[in-house]
């Protein structure tokens, strides 16, 4: 018999305590999946956020350690730079990377650090409870901005891809959305890659994937897929906006 | 035959922690422990060793705990304000039980302060000055061969008890220049104690956490530090005392005692009767062996480069505040002896 679809190894057999709608699950699976395929379950450590994926440990079949708020690039350089060997991924959210992280991920991209990063933007706070994050949309309501986002006092939204494809040691930095089969097919195909370069030791590589947050948006996961889709997708572009990775 | 070269405190204690088999630096630059990281930026790199110049504090201590997370031998260092800076990494590696040495050459504060030497972090150093209970092992030594050499044991005794130790120095310790014999090279050597993060190659996924949400599990940690705690104070507590029944017993650390020192030198060759009593781990701190101390002589003098931090562990253990008086000299600046030999006098009338 042909096995059609399995649980990638790099996975643990445990239930999630996501929400339901969440993307992290589905970023999990496509984490694992490539961590599989490109046989690197047994040379990795991951390194968790503060915020909803803080239990990666409990989900990823490989060694994991737990950063401090926003610190996820300041350990993977750590971890890489004393053991090269390793391949080391940052797994990190909105808040955590953009917000209080800003210092930590510029700066190790601005090294080129020869890690990849994964970065769940889901325009709030998820695990705090729904609050304005760096990503949160103009007019966006949130518990912290409940008349909506307003750039005149709260500042516009970053864009992190953008934002990292514009230093020059990055050899890749893209946005993936997560909202349907083929979209998800592409979310793949850019993480694969991404950690594909570190394997080659070709430097430092961003993955931005636009995900739902239904709980904190008050929305059924349905109708926060279409946000994405729509609202999150307007405003951060799709795309690959740095990739010179191939080049020598 | 032993090397024995003229070296300055900060290139001491960075070329200390080289022979100890550091296998990753993690430095801001802050006066006035500027020339650790300068020394590491071209030692490290020469023997093929990690050496990063973070973009903070912040990011120093947080690549310290990832690389240290792999079992490796890592150190970072700095100056008051950027220990400061430090502590939330500090707390989140002694929850995680990751050993690393942070070697603290305070400055004067609070605040930016100014760059001369001070003792105003052992509260900071000794309380712990991140969130949540927790201890952390410090040295405190007074001259630059001490340095080298509590530099250099300090990273097995920080990876025998899994837990990060702090090298408590000063401007005064890293700016000198003294003569010191410096320690063979060694290596760690490739051991696996089971937590490090390797790679999970035939074997189970480990992970290096603080977290400990389940009703009991954080209760239950905090409970096995203080045991662990418990353990250190019973097996590395160090002292530097010459049994007497003293008319003034001296009790100061670091640079204070060496000044100190000094004085108590030219009291005695005058023919008084005084001692000195030094901690050599500030944390944990020789209670016991102070009360004993304390109880044969007549008067106690606490001296300290501070407003009288470690005075209140003195009180703690001697539980006689008529015995004890106290000289205290904060804002970044040095005693002479003679202040000191003042003071002692004060309290032989």
């Amino acid at each position: 018999m042909t096995v059609a679809f399995k649980k990638p190894e790099s996975l643990l057999d445990a239930k999630t305590i996501y929400c339901p709608g969440c993307g992290h699950g589905v970023i999990h699976r496509l984490v694992g999946e490539t961590l599989d395929e490109l046989d690197l379950r047994e040379k990795t450590v991951g390194v968790a956020p503060v915020g909803c994926a803080v239990l990666l440990y409990d989900y990823f079949n490989t060694d994991i350690i737990e950063a401090p708020h926003g610190r996820a690039p300041a350990l993977a350089t750590g971890i890489k730079r004393v053991k090269s060997d390793l391949t080391v991924f940052s797994y990190q959210g909105d808040g955590d990377l953009a917000s209080i992280g800003m210092g930590e991920i510029m700066h190790a991209a601005g090294r080129g650090e020869n890690i990849t990063i994964i970065f769940v933007n889901n325009a709030n706070y998820g695990m705090t409870g729904g609050q304005m994050a760096p990503t949160t949309l103009p007019e966006q309501v949130t518990t912290t901005t409940p008349k909506g986002r307003k750039t005149a006092t709260d500042g516009f939204p970053f864009k992190m891809a953008e934002l990292i494809a514009g230093l020059d040691a990055p050899v890749f930095s893209a946005r993936v959305k997560i909202t349907d089969p083929k979209n998800i097919n592409k979310a793949k195909k850019a993480i694969k890659y991404a950690f594909g370069l570190q394997k080659e030791n070709k430097g430092f590589s961003f993955v931005e994937i636009l995900s739902a947050c239904p709980t904190n948006w008050g929305k059924t996961p349905a109708e926060a897929v279409r946000w994405v889709g729509d609202a999150m997708e307007s405003y951060y572009p799709l795309g690959v906006f740095k990739d010179i990775g191939g080049e020598e | 035959m032993a090397e024995k070269i003229l070296m300055k405190g900060n290139e001491a204690i960075a070329e200390a922690a080289v022979r100890a088999g550091l296998k990753g630096y993690f430095g801001y630059p802050i006066t006035p422990q500027n020339e650790i990281t300068a020394y590491m930026s071209a030692r490290m790199p020469d023997l093929e060793r990690a050496f990063v110049q973070a973009e903070s504090e912040v990011a120093a201590i947080n690549m310290v705990y990832g690389a240290a997370s792999t079992g490796e031998r890592c150190m970072t260092t700095s100056s008051s304000p950027g220990i400061a800076l430090m502590q939330e990494g500090i707390s989140y590696m002694c929850g995680a039980e990751v050993p690393a040495v942070i070697v603290n050459i305070t400055r004067g504060g609070p605040g930016l302060g100014n760059i001369g030497p001070s003792q105003c972090d052992y509260n900071q150093a000794t309380r712990g000055g991140g969130n949540g209970d927790y201890d952390l092992i410090v040295y405190a030594p007074h001259t630059v061969q001490e340095a080298v050499d509590l530099t250099y044991r300090s990273f097995e005794i920080s990876e025998k008890y899994r837990n990060p130790v702090i090298i408590l120095g000063d401007g005064a310790l890293g700016q000198m220049a003294e003569t010191v014999i410096l320690p063979p090279f060694k290596e760690k050597g490739k051991t696996d104690e089971g937590w490090e993060l390797t790679g999970a190659k035939s074997r189970d996924p480990r992970s290096v956490k603080s977290l400990r949400l389940a009703e009991g599990t954080l209760l239950e940690h905090n409970l096995h530090l203080e045991n662990k705690f418990k353990l250190i104070s019973r097996n590395e507590t160090e002292y530097s005392y010459e049994e007497g029944a003293y008319d003034v017993l001296v009790v100061a650390f670091g640079t204070a005692a060496r000044v100190a020192k000094t004085a108590l030198k030219n009291f005695k060759e005058k023919g008084h009767n005084v001692g000195l009593f030094r901690p050599v781990t500030v944390h944990p701190f020789p209670y016991e062996e102070l009360k004993k101390a304390a109880s044969q002589s007549k008067k106690i003098l606490v001296v300290e480069m501070n407003r009288g931090q470690m005075l209140f562990d003195v009180r703690l253990s001697v539980q006689n505040d008529e015995k004890i008086d106290f000289a205290g000299k904060p804002g970044g600046e040095t005693f002479s002896p003679e202040e000191i030999e003042n003071k002692i006098l004060s309290c032989l009338k």
